[in-house]
């Protein structure tokens, strides 16, 4: 396979996870944004959504002050920012299209009739009473495009590729989030949080779409941040936490090396990452940082995006 | 469609009766459909110059051009001639250059040629062939007579649309292939991929390694290009793609670099090979010309057959074919005069209302002049350009070219139409029996390119 086809499918990936993260985003910036108490932290939430999404420095470039609506087009339309819903969608279906020979049809068509449906949506129409509605939307695509990803692709070099972008994307996003939040995620000494507290550790599960998995699975409606951080960086059994993408990688990367034959210095850098994730301990982590422990973590998710990239000829 | 005393010409018997019963409403629906078929497979193309629309649906008609099995015997013997002399020009003009020794062809119409590359000079290609890949673009005039418009012979585009026009109306009417026996043209990619692995060069160990070199996805055929590695089972590569080392070509690939024999490129001569060609091109590779001339891999179609397409080569093809293989040619060219010559310019410029006037070197329908469709103002501000630069016109008059019927926004009406048949020679000739209709939409209109708000129509050879 070629090296640019690799890359196309990796980033065709990536691009897809990324529009559904900034719609899970947007979600619990709106939500907040309804709330009667929180007028006055109205503006934070969008400043704290922006950050969430790496796009606060490019926003305020452009925009100076933090206005709802002009986040909420910034973060869907706007083609200048290239993290907006529509540049991923666009970014996505490019190297789909780059690649078309290396996807199935089924892969192709559900991204093109993505593309085709947001080129006759007018943002002037995504008004904040149909926001949740497009919202909605843009993740449905994401999922249908993943699902026929999952449900058509053989099982070669093509689908490891794209499921290392997938995967890579989320476990970047993933830790993003809590990293944006984690003063508020820091155990402390009362057992119970403020009414303020649990809304902010309910809008860092929403982001990841966990707040009722939270419940089943802890069996307690109530919120407890230590366990919020388990949840998304130590549980594999939740699909966006970090194991659980570590998981994945993994098995792509298994699935490449025993294909190709030979392991590279990308195998070893996933393998550390999941062994440590692996035998992590949410205490020794508070204990040594939260902050620090998340900066690491993306550090090392950014090294085998790069460590990939090299060793399969990414051009 | 019909004859001269207007009844209809057998081959459309049948679909003359089909398209009689078919309502308004079953043609609007096929068309939708068709479209949002279309659509959903992203079988576009790009229009330079025009943002909002940069990818846009060739509009698709759903009556079939046809072709009775004797008439398309007629014509395709015409072209493999055709074909077997551009390749035989191609080889002298770029070895003893016999026809201009024997005085045939002035020296100037080649050597101050753009497309003639010098340092195609003395290279033998595999089994002496040139132009693999070629679309010649035919008109019919009567009955009896089609004449060749021009040759396509650098990097000739359109023939997914001739496959999924197929596609598309057998999906649609499967009724009509039921009725009669027509000629498929799905083997077009299994045919491409034979004759490209038979040019392969002789140092090829195996299987030979095939790739399509693309410009890229802002290309305006790019949808082509993906379609047919795809129906080929090669790789799409562009120029970042394949490197040169010590002689060879490779291409990155996940794994170990891969040696490649064949290239079938659709970039232009000028752009292949910066270190050659144009230095500022990073759509090529850099040393692919030096592998190409040690004959260590194939390029499809050779760098320099743009020569023998060139609309100042095409008045003289006639003689060309005469020379080289001794026979009278079978298809005719459209009258043209050469605005070069004194007394051909002189008609041209009197006779301008009436003419068709072309550019030497242009393509698409861009730059033309179609003297009966123009208003007084555009023909004298034309005619200052001819004044200017006369060797770079040609002219014809304007044929009355036969018609088709099209659905329109006011029902079937008749609609001028040519022909691009694609042919393609390696081990040996092999023409895909129809071709790409092309149809000009507008009333009266007879510029059929895409560009120029053209579609197209599924193209019939009717078995016998």
């Amino acid at each position: 396979m070629l090296g640019r086809t690799a890359a196309s499918l990796y980033w065709m990936s990536r691009y897809v996870e990324r529009a559904e993260n900034m719609a899970r985003l947007l979600e619990v910036g709106y939500r907040i944004s309804l709330m009667p108490g929180a007028i006055e932290g109205h503006r934070d939430e969008w400043r704290s959504t922006l950050t969430s999404a790496a796009c606060e420095h490019s926003y305020t470039e452009k925009h100076g002050d933090i206005d709802g609506a002009k986040v909420i087009h910034f973060l869907l339309f706007d083609e200048s920012n290239s993290s907006s819903v529509k540049s991923c969608l666009k970014t996505a279906r490019n190297n789909a299209r780059a690649v078309r020979t290396a996807l199935t049809r089924d892969v192709w068509e559900s991204l093109n009739s993505t593309w085709n449906e947001l080129a006759h949506i007018e943002p002037e129409n995504i008004t904040s009473d149909r926001l949740p509605e497009f919202l909605e939307w843009i993740k449905q695509h994401a999922m249908g495009f993943r699902g026929a990803l999952l449900g058509t692709m053989l099982r070669t070099d093509n689908y490891y590729f794209s499921q290392l972008g997938n995967f890579i994307e989320r476990a970047d996003n993933t830790a993003r989030i809590l990293d944006v939040k984690y003063f508020i995620l820091l155990p402390r000494p009362s057992d119970v949080g403020s009414d303020l507290d649990m809304q902010q550790w309910a809008q860092v599960l929403r982001s990841v779409s966990a707040h009722r998995a939270y419940r089943w699975f802890y069996k307690d409606s109530h919120y407890k941040p230590w366990l919020v951080s388990e949840f998304l960086i130590l549980k594999e059994e939740m699909p966006r936490s970090l194991l659980f993408t570590y998981n994945w990688i993994n098995l792509a990367l298994d699935g490449l090396g025993e294909l190709y034959g030979s392991r590279y210095a990308c195998h070893e850098i996933a393998r550390e990452t999941h062994r440590r994730l692996k035998n992590g301990d949410m205490e020794q982590i508070f204990q040594d940082g939260l902050h620090e422990f998340l900066q690491e973590f993306m550090a090392a998710n950014n090294n085998l995006s790069q460590s990939i990239a090299t060793t399969y000829n990414f051009p | 469609m019909f004859a001269p005393n207007g009844s209809v010409r057998a081959p459309y018997a049948r679909v003359e009766k089909w398209l009689e019963n078919l309502g308004n409403e079953v043609i609007e629906r096929a068309l939708r459909e068709s479209e949002a078929r279309f659509r959903r497979q992203g079988i576009t193309f790009a229009v330079y110059g025009d943002d909002k629309a940069s990818e846009r649906l060739i509009p698709f008609d759903i009556v079939p051009r046809i072709f009775s099995a004797t008439e398309w015997r007629r014509l395709s013997a015409g072209i493999e001639q055709r074909v077997r002399a551009m390749n035989a020009f191609l080889h002298d003009l770029y070895h003893r250059q016999e026809i201009l020794r024997a005085g045939r062809i002035p020296y100037d119409v080649i050597i101050q040629n753009e497309a003639f590359v010098p340092e195609m000079v003395g290279v033998n290609p595999v089994k002496g062939i040139y132009a693999h890949v070629m679309g010649i673009d035919i008109v019919r005039v009567n009955e009896n007579e089609f004449y060749v418009l021009e040759d396509n012979c650098r990097t000739p585009s359109g023939v997914s649309y001739m496959l999924e026009d197929r596609e598309a109306m057998m999906f649609l009417f499967p009724e009509l292939f039921a009725q009669q026996r027509v000629a498929p043209v799905e083997n077009y990619p299994a045919m491409l991929r034979k004759t490209l692995d038979s040019v392969a060069p002789s140092t090829t160990k195996n299987e030979p390694t095939v790739v399509l070199l693309t410009p890229g996805i802002h290309n305006s055929a790019f949808f082509e290009h993906a379609f047919l590695a795809d129906e080929m089972g090669v790789e799409l590569c562009e120029g970042d793609d394949l490197f040169v080392s010590d002689g060879w070509l490779y291409m990155r690939t996940t794994q170990m670099p891969r040696r490649v024999d064949v290239v079938y490129r659709r970039i232009d001569d000028a752009y292949l090979d910066p270190l050659a060609f144009r230095p500022d091109s990073n759509l090529g590779v850099p040393g692919i010309f030096d592998v190409y001339r040690a004959g260590h891999v194939t390029l499809v179609n050779a760098p320099g057959t743009g020569v023998a397409d060139d609309k100042s080569i095409y008045t003289y093809m006639p003689d060309i074919i005469r020379f080289y293989t001794g026979e009278k040619p079978l298809l005719n060219n459209v009258p043209t005069w050469r605005c070069s010559d004194a007394s051909d310019l002189k008609y041209v410029l009197e006779h301008l209302a009436e003419l068709v006037v072309k550019e030497v070197h242009g393509s698409g329908g861009y730059g033309m002049l179609v003297g009966p469709t123009s208003s007084k103002a555009e023909i004298e501000s034309f005619r200052a350009k001819i004044k200017a630069r006369p060797t770079n016109y040609i002219a014809q008059p304007t044929l009355a070219l036969s018609a088709v019927p099209t659905f329109t926004q006011s029902g079937i009406a008749a609609r001028h139409v040519d022909l691009r048949p694609f042919v393609l020679s390696g081990d040996r000739i092999r023409i895909t029996p129809g071709g790409l209709t092309r149809v000009a939409l507008k009333e009266g209109s007879l510029v059929v390119n895409s560009s120029q708000g053209g579609g197209t129509k599924d193209t019939w050879v009717l078995e016998d």
